[in-house]
């Protein structure tokens, strides 16, 4: 084992003077009194050796002794990642309560996984049978999934199955199988394996084009904006816009088998909201708690910055674990810019030339590598996968030219920017109808998205006109487009949050209301006079708001629907055939 | 035994070099100078060189000053003598009285395991109907005051102090004007609460390395009377000042600025402390009030910006009154469903039809003609900025509520409101 002894320390930075081999981003541990606080090698030059500690510093002092692990930093992989709590270096909160009580303690560091349970183990091979890295050797019941046990990602080659433990009930740290490879080389293999979480998993035949809608029940993504399984969006928006409560009503309802949260570098308090209200919330589709297709990475902003860094990637290979069993996994991360901020000061104490608002220069590729772990695959047994990926953006000043918005644009699929001006008048959920875009398809039929978003550019055109020319100044039947295109916008694209109905909108729902919309939309209706317009527009609002608030298997529900659609028809309206034609495709 | 230096190698701003061993990183350290001693901080180690950041400054430190390092990190004396004292920066006593060396405790410690942390729950009380009504404030959450130098945020903080209902009230001092300081202790001592109050106070006069402390020994005292079970509202004015030292001791120490000269950290800086805020299980809890004043009224400048991302919401203070636009608890939703079964909907059809008003004084400024719907709306914003926006109006917040349904039945249709028919039936006052 290579030894060194700490030279400097500056901030969470310290220097170690060592003549022995030292790997690129290896732990180290700096041995503090009874103390051994972890590290990561961030730079060597020669026998000098600079480390990011992932805890306080304080303490430490020239001279201490330092041991190198020889192993880069990596997560605990198999059975019973799901539920968990961990902070940023995979460390279970929960436990870690238990044991010291109210506060983190630095150099305290559990095991990720619990030894002490027993597995069902079910065998899917049999002796003779060749394998490959990240195959499926057989299965154990994880809460409601299939936990495929696969050979570990770092056994690099073909292996033969010499042996293999008959169905049963095992421990992670026993041996299910031994395989032995051309040259002879034997390995047990237990149900648990460790990965280094800043390489990418890599065990799966091909990459495929995200395409299939990935469901959140959030109106405005899933028809305006969509995001694809596999694919990956970011939710840039200044503070108090609304980041976290979209991310946390997408974890809530989004349609994927598990979902991941990474909370990076802010408030804790966001989180425990999470934690403690997952575990009471239902999940209608499996009837199980949330809590149980989920796994919390919580390394928030008083933690130590260090790890910070290292929680988006352990989030993102536990992610990709899941995705090799054939699973459709979401990484939901808040917020990406307090991971670049952290890479930002390790940067300036390592004195690396700074770039723009002092991000070092490699912050583009970092990001572009850490958004590219998504992806849809195709796995070895010919199942698919997929890992989707979202994470929100901080801009300074909530300016989105600055360069982690920047950076983060260039390379995801889909950009929901929230709006400081759309917050401010409580429009939830403030994604900006106009500034956001999607790559990628939707639940609708893209002519009918863009029929009705037309409306919302012309309504934004109008308005901005209003505000010179003044309401007189406006012809009757511009100021006509502008109330359908507010009304869709209030009965719409916004969506209330906290309502248990209307937080979560099926797309069979959506594309049910979206019909009347556009039959709305569509309609031309003769008015007297704006006050007529005006009022007859606030009438439907308010119907149609009723409407969202109502389950949709209600008689209630039908008897709002069809008053919205009588008060339209009593009016006796022509309809514009273009829109007529798009509702019929939403039949 | 501690080890004494007589030899100071460097001294560039508030940060002397010695060549010492040993020595942890954040030690502390006495310098002796014939003006007198000052503390100092470890913050680099760099082979046989320690650099210690001096408390008092630099100015008149000779190189052949001594340096005795103290073998520990800095500390403060906590027990219930704290009640009623004033303290400076350094956490000597500024009123006085006898200095305090029991029981010492080391400042800025751990974060709190946030699997330990609960769900914020009980509301506080103020009385005042922009707070309680629209930005609801929530025992243990962090807030700040945005405000332009000029505004009354010293009194609104002192108001909320005397008004909410806390066993204890620590106020941090960074920067204060001396008239200030006597403002908070007079008036606290007005309202009675001074005997349940601690100051640590470093006013504009003293050594900017004292302000970078404040903030840490205050919160590191209420962490320790909330483990006691109390709950704490930590008032902090004002941590523009704060940044401002960190921001001066960066560039002195010559690391790369991120932003307007502000330290690449400054996020990781603020959030440290404010995240102190909390409530703890089966003991107390400790709130956070403060205020931020905002360089040249602009919110996206680094300090307020960095404050907005980490605080629970913000109340802005404008022209004399808490702005309803910006404005934003974070946390009043988790509070405000048990209230009253109106109080998240009204508070969002008020603020819906103040943002319109705004508009249509927009339009009125430039002499647009107004329609009937516009004068509805000018009408219902001059109510509501008598009624309810006036900090003066000191009412309870069921009170308030019927205020705002009286407002919107002058001056509105049920169906212009924007409000659900449920709520319009039940509490609509008059024609429905
Ligand atoms: N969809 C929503 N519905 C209702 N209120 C919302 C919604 N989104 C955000 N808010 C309000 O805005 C506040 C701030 O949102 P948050 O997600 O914390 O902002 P950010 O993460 O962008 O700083 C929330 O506490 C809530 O009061
Ligand atoms: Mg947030």
């Amino acid at each position: 084992m290579t030894e060194g002894f700490v030279t400097a320390v500056n901030g969470n930075m310290v220097s170690i003077q060592t003549e022995g081999i030292v790997t690129m981003n290896e732990v180290a541990y700096i041995l503090v009194g009874e103390r051994r606080l972890k590290s990561e090698v961030i730079r060597i030059r020669g026998t000098s050796v600079q480390a990011q500690v992932y805890e306080i510093t304080k303490g430490i002092r020239v001279g201490n002794r330092v041991e190198f692990s020889n192993e880069l930093l990596s997560v605990e992989l198999g059975p019973g990642l799901l539920g968990q709590i961990y902070d940023g270096l995979q460390n279970p909160l929960p436990e870690i309560a238990n044991k010291v009580g109210y506060f983190l303690e630095p150099g305290l560091y559990l095991r990720a996984l619990p030894r002490d349970i027993k597995w069902h183990f079910t065998p899917l091979l049999r002796k003779g049978d060749v394998l490959k890295r990240g195959m499926g050797i057989g299965w154990v019941p994880e809460r409601y999934f299939r936990h495929i046990i696969m050979m570990p990602f770092d056994l690099y080659g073909e292996w033969k199955v010499i042996e293999i433990a008959p169905e049963g009930d095992y421990t992670i740290d026993e041996a299910i199988a031994e395989v032995a490879d051309s040259k002879g080389n034997k390995r047990h293999i237990r149900m648990c394996f460790s990965w280094p979480v800043k390489r990418a998993v890599d065990c799966y035949s091909e990459r495929l084009k995200p395409s299939e809608p990935l469901v959140t029940k959030t109106r405005i993504i899933d028809t305006f904006f969509p995001v694809a399984k596999g694919g990956t969006y970011c939710i840039p928006g200044p503070f108090g816009a609304g980041k976290t409560v979209l991310q946390q009503v997408t974890s809530r309802h989004a349609e994927v088998d598990i979902v991941l949260i990474a909370a990076c570098g802010e408030r804790a308090g966001e989180v425990v909201e999470t934690l403690k209200e997952f575990p009471q919330i239902i999940d209608p589709k499996t009837g199980r708690s949330l809590m149980e297709r989920t796994v919390i990475i919580c390394n928030t902003s008083s933690m130590p910055v260090a790890a910070r860094e290292a929680s988006v990637y352990t989030a993102v290979t536990i992610a990709e674990y899941y995705r090799q069993m054939g699973l459709d996994v979401l990484l939901l991360a808040d917020s990406t810019s307090r991971w670049a901020q952290a890479m930002r000061e390790m940067s300036g104490r390592l004195e690396e030339i700074p770039g723009e608002e002092a991000f070092p220069a490699y912050l583009e590729s970092v990001i572009a590598a850490f958004y590219e772990r998504a992806g849809i695959v195709r796995l070895y047994n010919g199942k698919e996968g997929s890992l989707t990926i979202g994470g929100t953006v901080s801009p300074a000043g909530g300016n989105f030219e600055e360069p982690v918005t920047q950076a983060t644009l260039k390379v995801v699929g889909a950009f929901h920017g929230l709006s400081r001006e759309r917050s401010d008048a409580r429009k939830y959920p403030s994604i900006h109808p106009l500034d956001s875009w999607s790559k990628y398809d939707g639940i609708m039929p893209k002519s009918t998205v863009r029929y009705a978003h037309s409306f919302l550019e012309r309504g934004a055109e109008i308005s901005a006109m209003m505000k010179v020319v003044g309401e007189e100044g406006t012809s009757l039947e511009d100021y006509v487009i502008y109330l359908k295109s507010e009304f869709l916008d209030a009965v719409y694209l916004q969506q209330n949050s906290f309502d248990p109905v209307d937080a979560a909108v099926s797309p069979a729902r959506q594309r049910h209301v979206f019909k009347l919309i556009l039959k709305i939309l569509a309609a031309d209706i003769r008015f007297s006079d704006k006050e007529e317009a005006r009022n007859f527009f606030y009438e439907l609002r308010q119907t149609m708001l009723d409407l969202n608030g109502t389950p949709q298997d209600s008689d209630m529900f039908n008897a709002l629907y069809n008053r919205v659609d009588a008060a339209l028809v009593d009016r006796e309206p022509e309809f514009d055939n273009r829109g007529l034609k798009l509702m019929s495709t939403l039949e | 035994m501690n080890k004494i230096y007589s030899r100071i190698e460097s001294i560039v701003g508030n940060v002397i070099a010695v060549e010492a061993q040993d020595i942890a990183y954040g030690e502390l350290a006495q310098v002796n100078t014939r003006y007198g001693a000052s503390l100092a901080e470890t913050i680099r180690l760099d082979g046989k060189m320690v650099y210690l950041q001096v408390f008092s400054g630099s100015r008149g430190i000779s190189t052949g000053d001594e340096v005795r390092f103290l073998g520990h990190p800095m500390q403060v004396s906590f027990s219930d003598d704290l009640m009623g004292r004033i303290f400076d920066g350094a956490g000597e006593p500024r009123d006085g009285g006898p200095d305090l060396t029991e029981n010492l405790i080391t400042i800025a410690g751990p974060a709190v395991n946030p699997y330990q942390r609960i769900i914020p729950r009980e509301m506080i009380r103020t009385g005042i109907p922009m707070i309680d009504v629209f930005n609801t404030l929530v025992k243990s959450q962090k807030l700040p005051i945005f405000s332009v130098s000029g505004e009354p945020y010293n009194p609104l903080l002192a108001r909320i102090a005397m008004q909410a209902e806390v066993d204890l009230i620590i106020l941090g001092g960074m920067g204060l004007k001396y008239d200030d300081y006597l403002f908070f202790k007079d008036t606290l001592e007005q309202g009675g609460s001074l005997s349940k109050t601690i100051m640590f106070v470093h006013t504009a006069a003293d050594p900017i390395v004292e302000c970078l402390m404040v903030p840490d020994i205050s919160l590191a005292i209420a962490e320790r009377f909330a483990l006691k079970g109390k709950n704490v509202l930590v008032l902090l004015s004002d941590m523009t000042n704060f940044a401002d030292a960190l921001k001066e001791i960066a560039i002195t120490q010559e690391q790369v600025p991120s932003n307007r000269g502000y330290p690449g950290d400054l996020y990781s800086q603020l959030a440290a402390r404010y995240e102190k805020a909390v409530d703890f299980s089966d003991a107390g809890s400790i709130t956070i009030l403060a205020v931020t004043t905002m360089p040249g009224d602009d919110v996206t400048h680094p300090i307020p910006d960095n404050t907005g991302y980490i605080t629970e919401g913000q109340f802005y203070l404008r022209d004399g009154h808490i702005e309803p636009f910006g404005s934003l608890s974070r946390l009043k939703q988790l509070v405000n469903a048990k209230t009253r079964e109106d109080h998240r909907s009204i508070m969002d059809a008020m603020i819906k039809l103040f943002a319109a008003y705004r508009d249509t004084l927009e339009k009125k400024s430039m002499g647009f003609q107004m329609s009937a719907w516009d004068r509805k709306l000018l009408k219902y914003g001059e109510l509501f900025e008598q009624r309810i926006m006036d900090l003066s109006v000191n009412i309870p917040l069921e009170k308030a509520l019927d205020l705002c349904w009286e407002t919107l039945a002058e001056c509105f249709e049920p169906r212009e409101t924007g409000l659900r028919s449920d709520l319009i039936q039940k509490f609509w006052i008059g024609k429905k």
